[in-house]
């Protein structure tokens, strides 16, 4: 019997230690029936690239509360890119500005979800995008 | 050959991860994929890690890849977690022990979900290896999920297991004596600087010394190790190599290995017959059917399946 379990990584980028958020995302994905890989705080957008092709997930969430989301989140999606992965998707969350959503969007993060979002939102973002990762 | 086999067989990274899933997923191309790679297999040490729940797999696991990596090995580690048996999903967090390698090309480190398999692995765990031994890995490591006293499936898998305890677990050792105890090539005993450590290696060897009565030679190492203070891993790792050594010179290697073909063809046999029953006798789309006339004490359970089996079987024959 063939099953398509959806993956996500849910990966911290950045020098805050604050991973509350990363960790509640994390165990309400598995609790909702996803497959969802962890690796902790402070990692390099290189190691989070390299991450996510060893494991071959559908979706990269990316949690930030230091203010560097417009550097590194690009630059993921940049490496994504480069590495012949631009078919992963990529969400961000944590502390980012409002005003800071549409060039992330431009820049490859197809949704950001800000401190108080229903983790349902997360889920129907994720479900949205299921038929595009069957294909 | 395909794409798919060849970059596979050439080490890259994208191409490895996608086979792994697509045996995970078992889609359509397994079987051929499995098939085009076996005769590339066969040339990678094969080590399990197994033990209860926060022995330290994981933390082992990472100063483990580090000592492969010191002597040029190039190393890959599956890591199995429970799926949720309620909604399916799993919290894979085995590789953040071991994200300092995540940046060495040498390393790939692969998270699976148990995916409703009972044994301490996946289903899929056997294809998985055969996938990343085939990519030219030196050494693979496979850590089960935390096992309690059955979950033995790990030693069909590799070539040495290591059984991972730590102190604290006091009379568990008793209860263990009968299932994952029997298991461990090697035993670790880890977090040796806590206090008990020292016992706990009393209980083992004690254990351990019913088994071999009279051949003490012959007794599994019991290793000290911290982990955390990455003590005691060079005799672990010289402890390995000396098992090695062992396994290969006395042919049971080569006896084990064989011993793990059997096995998957034993699974791969009853597999085929279940689904060529299933298309055939139309099992699945009927047994709800059925279940109400037994319920009904229309017709008895082995009476009803041994009919439908000899209707099928003479149906075959004509």
């Amino acid at each position: 019997m063939s099953e398509r379990k959806l993956r996500i990584l849910i990966a911290k980028p950045g020098l805050d230690g604050h991973d509350r958020g990363a960790k509640y995302v994390a165990r309400a994905l598995k609790d909702e029936g996803y497959e969802v890989i962890y690796t902790g705080i402070r990692q390099t957008p290189e190691s989070i690239v390299r991450t996510a092709l060893q494991e071959d997930v559908d979706f990269v969430g990316l949690s930030l509360l230091s203010g560097a989301h417009n550097e590194l989140f690009p630059r993921i999606a940049e490496l994504l890119r480069e590495n012949d992965a631009a078919d992963i998707i990529v969400f961000g969350g944590g502390v980012i500005p409002e005003e800071d959503i549409p060039f992330l969007k431009e820049k490859g993060i197809r949704a950001v979800f800000t401190p108080g979002t229903p983790i349902q939102e997360i889920v129907d973002f994720i479900e949205s995008k299921r038929d595009e990762r069957h294909q | 050959m395909t794409d798919l086999t060849r970059d596979i067989i050439r080490g890259k990274t994208r191409a490895i991860a996608r086979g792994i899933s697509l045996v995970e997923n078992n889609t359509a191309g397994r079987e051929e994929l499995i098939d085009a790679l076996f005769p590339h297999t066969g040339r990678a040490r094969i080590w399990g890690i197994t033990g209860p729940p926060g022995a330290g797999k994981s933390t082992l696991a990472d100063l483990l890849i580090s000592s492969e990596r010191k002597k040029g090995h190039r190393v890959a580690v599956v890591a199995v977690d429970p799926s949720s048996p309620f909604t399916g999903g799993a919290l894979l967090g085995d590789r953040l022990r071991m994200q300092s390698h995540a940046e060495d090309d040498g390393v790939f480190i692969r998270s699976m979900a148990s995916r409703g398999h009972l044994g301490g692995v996946s289903g899929a765990t056997l294809d998985a290896i055969k996938v990343l031994d085939a990519a030219g890995f030196d050494t693979i490591i496979v850590e089960t999920i935390g096992v309690g006293q059955t979950e033995v499936d790990i030693i069909e898998l590799t070539d040495i297991v290591l059984l991972v305890l730590v102190p604290g677990m006091g009379d568990e050792i008793q209860a263990m004596k009968a299932g994952v105890m029997e298991i461990g090539d090697i035993f670790v005993i880890n977090k040796s600087d806590k206090e008990g450590a020292e016992k706990l290696r009393t209980e083992v060897e004690y254990v351990l010394g019913f088994k071999y009565t009279g051949e003490k030679e012959k007794m599994n190492p019991v290793c000290m190790v911290s982990a955390k203070m990455n003590k005691g891993i060079e005799h672990l790792t010289g402890e390995m190599d000396e098992r090695f050594r062992q396994l290969e010179e006395a042919g049971e290697l080569r006896q084990k290995r064989k011993e793990r073909i059997r096995k998957e063809l034993l699974r791969i046999f009853s597999l085929k017959i279940h689904e060529l029953l299933d298309k055939k006798m139309d099992f699945y789309n009927n047994v709800g059917e059925w279940a109400e006339m037994i319920y009904n004490k229309d017709v008895k359970p082995y009476h009803f399946i041994n009919e439908r089996l000899r209707f099928f079987l003479k149906k075959e024959s004509e």
